[in-house]
């Protein structure tokens, strides 16, 4: 897994010919526009510099807080946005710049959203909602053949008998069985990579394990590979298990890794903040209460230096920070941070 | 003197609707230890916000309480007081609210007046109680609260909801509930929304309030790795009852209801065995089609026969733990 994250350039090129990424991002950067009614517009600097590669039939997590961009990097790589800079090959192929060309191509990159209730037209029954996207990629699909495909999907998620459903409208679903059709509707076209953006956030504890494991279930039955968006370390730990999370802040990688590794024992100071304040569901564990933090305040998005965004915040910038950041590669993580050697290094918690 | 603050003596709560009556809250009894963090958990629909709404008589409508008292024990003046909550009028309702219980809502987004400053909304509140007329004062006490929430206070006063961050007026709504030193504060799912640094830092806070001031605490919310953090007493609720409740220690270490140990073992955690993690099977009660006998039965992989006869009644432990099964006093001694 190590080996993985750090190979470098050179070696990139030659293995490039054998193994190719499911999907590489290199240098993408958003950048929105606020139109001030000035003028002099804002530019808010939503993602920055973002290059990843998303292996086949991988699981890996895109973790941060509110505002730091996973949501719009979701959105790029399902080819809702397109990026300001920056390309985007799917199995080796360009699909920036030439993006209503290859729309086919994404058919390949499906997406599930957080809020299962607006995510499904109210007034088309599920069959309809299901029907829809199979119709308009197969043109030439009987309805013997799409209603078989159906079938087929409603078994793998677990709605059975199919038939109880599939006459339904959404609001007569619970949440749970909503996020299932929304997994259906992705599945309904054999992606090859599925973006999850926060599909239990809104889904009760108790079933939240369930859908978690369905979506491993389709991970490892059907080969897909998933990009799991989410703020919560917790299902992300339990979904990913050994797959690799990209921890963000502020449009920008802070830390890739190990799931496992970044998880106990994190190595950007960012991260080292994240983990520990996760709550964790053991009264004994339940002790940190000061975050090696400067201060609260998210950094601001707008006219953004080409230092480390996290410099206000780090207990351990100085400052040569300010002028500019690269990516230092640790045993276990690659870790957006100049000062690596001062940050500790050693397991937020001990092992029980 | 009472140790209790506030108690429900078998509270049921109705919602009429037209055709039939859903019963959010069924036959809960639960005494709320005054100075202390007692946490409601539960799953959507389980009547914790219903519950914890009837505190302060604002269950949203149709709702009404259908059987059982609430009553609130009052000693601000050195002798206690009991206050049935149902009992009392509109007027004593105005003075009942905010200054001995207050609330801190869901959305701070939402709780706050869009079109006033934050030192408007306090100072309207300061008058509408009769309290502190002179402006000064108004002022320090307002600034006294908010840097005690650790806000910058100058600039917080002058500022709309909407200049503030999420975890700002989250802060703000907690200075808020202080406004008046109220004996209880209710807190439902203050931090829905925000992220866990902030999260952590708003619990941190609240804890430090509480320890300080000792007003005590309710806290509803549906992610029990927050009640281990922050919460001295716990209830779980399932499908409108009081299914266990017990100390935090009870509840993580000696649980008894197999509801609570599903939960516990359906909840990830950053750290621990992952695949000793495992779902709860089945689906939350539907409110309007109750299973018959214990509600949980279904989805209970304990289920006898006894349990799908009669529901169970609620069966006190002598370490002052109690919970709503059959087996309960015979699931003491481990599992």
């Amino acid at each position: 897994m190590a080996d993985k994250l750090n190979k470098t350039q050179t070696e990139e090129n030659v293995s490039s010919a054998e193994r190719q990424p499911l999907m590489r991002l290199e240098n993408i950067n958003m950048v929105f526009k606020k139109s001030n009614g000035l003028l002099t517009d804002k530019h808010i600097h939503v993602l920055k510099n973002i290059s990843l590669d998303i292996e086949q039939s991988e699981i890996i997590a895109l973790v941060g807080e509110s505002g730091c961009g996973k949501t719009t990097l979701g959105r790029i790589i399902t080819g809702l946005l397109t990026p300001t800079s920056g390309d985007i090959y799917l199995e080796g192929q360009k699909v920036t710049g030439t993006f209503k060309k290859k729309i086919a191509s994404y058919n390949q990159v499906q997406f599930i959203q957080q809020d299962s209730y607006a995510a499904l037209n109210p007034v088309r029954t599920i069959y309809d909602s299901l029907y829809a996207p199979i119709k308009t990629h197969n043109k030439k699909w009987t309805r013997a053949q799409i209603d078989e495909r159906i079938e087929e999907l409603m078994t793998l998620i677990g709605l059975q008998p199919s038939s109880q459903f599939l006459t339904k409208y959404p609001h007569q679903l619970s949440g749970g069985q909503r996020q299932r059709i929304l997994m259906a509707r992705a599945i309904s076209l054999d992606p090859k990579l599925i973006v999850a953006d926060e599909p239990v956030s809104m889904i009760d504890v108790s079933l939240r394990l369930s859908l978690l494991n369905l979506m491993k279930k389709l991970n490892e039955q059907l080969g897909m590979s998933f990009v799991y968006i989410s703020h919560d370390l917790s299902t992300t730990r339990y979904i990913a298990r050994n797959g690799r999370v990209a921890v963000m802040y502020l449009g920008e990688i802070a830390e890739l890794g190990n799931i496992g590794d970044v998880v106990r024992c994190p190595r950007h100071p960012y991260t080292r903040a994240l983990i520990q304040a996760v709550p964790i569901p053991d009264p004994d564990f339940a002790s940190y209460d000061e975050l090696p933090l400067k201060s609260m305040n998210l950094g601001s998005l707008e006219n953004r230096s080409d230092g480390c965004s996290f410099y206000d915040r780090c207990l351990y910038s100085t400052e040569h920070c300010l002028e500019g950041v690269d990516y230092a590669d640790t045993p276990t993580s690659k870790v957006l941070c100049n000062n690596i050697d001062c940050v500790p290094s050693q397991p937020i918690y001990k092992e029980k | 003197m009472n140790e209790n603050i506030i108690e429900f003596r078998n509270v049921s709560i109705d919602y009429p609707l037209k055709k039939y009556t859903i019963r959010a809250v069924t036959d809960v009894s639960l005494g709320i230890k005054r100075g202390k963090i007692t946490a409601l958990v539960g799953e959507s629909g389980s009547g914790k916000t219903t519950l914890s709404s009837s505190i302060i008589k604002c269950i949203s409508e149709p709702g009404k309480i259908a059987a059982g008292e609430i009553v609130f024990f009052d000693n601000a003046d050195g002798e206690e007081k009991e206050t049935v909550v149902s009992g009392l009028k509109e007027k004593q309702l105005k003075e009942f609210r905010w200054k001995r219980v207050s609330m801190v809502f869901q959305a701070a987004q939402s709780a706050l007046n869009p079109v006033m400053t934050v030192e408007e909304q306090f100072v309207e509140t300061l008058l509408a109680h009769g309290e502190v007329r002179d402006k000064q004062k108004q002022r320090e006490r307002c600034k006294d609260l908010l840097s005690y929430v650790k806000l910058d206070a100058d600039r917080v006063l002058s500022s709309y909801p909407h200049e503030l961050s999420g975890g700002m007026k989250q802060r703000v709504m907690i200075a808020f509930s202080l406004l008046l030193n109220p004996d209880l504060i209710i807190l439902d799912e203050p931090t829905t929304a925000l992220d866990v640094i902030t999260q952590n830092y708003i619990f941190n806070l609240l804890k430090q309030i509480n320890r300080e001031t000792d007003i005590s605490m309710i806290l509803m919310t549906h992610d029990i790795s927050v009640v281990a953090k922050f919460a001295d007493y716990v209830g779980v609720m399932y499908g409108g009852r009081l299914v266990e409740y017990g100390t935090v220690n009870d509840i993580f270490r000696k649980h008894r209801h197999p509801y609570t140990e599903g939960l516990i073992k359906a909840t990830p955690s950053i750290i621990g065995d992952i695949d000793k993690l495992s779902p709860i099977e089945g689906a939350p009660p539907d409110l309007m089609n109750l299973p018959k006998g214990c509600i949980f039965s279904p989805r209970c992989p304990y289920a006898q026969d006894i349990c799908r006869g009669d529901e169970p009644p609620t069966v006190y432990s002598d370490d002052g733990s109690k919970g709503r099964c059959y087996f309960y006093e015979e699931r003491k001694n481990g599992r």
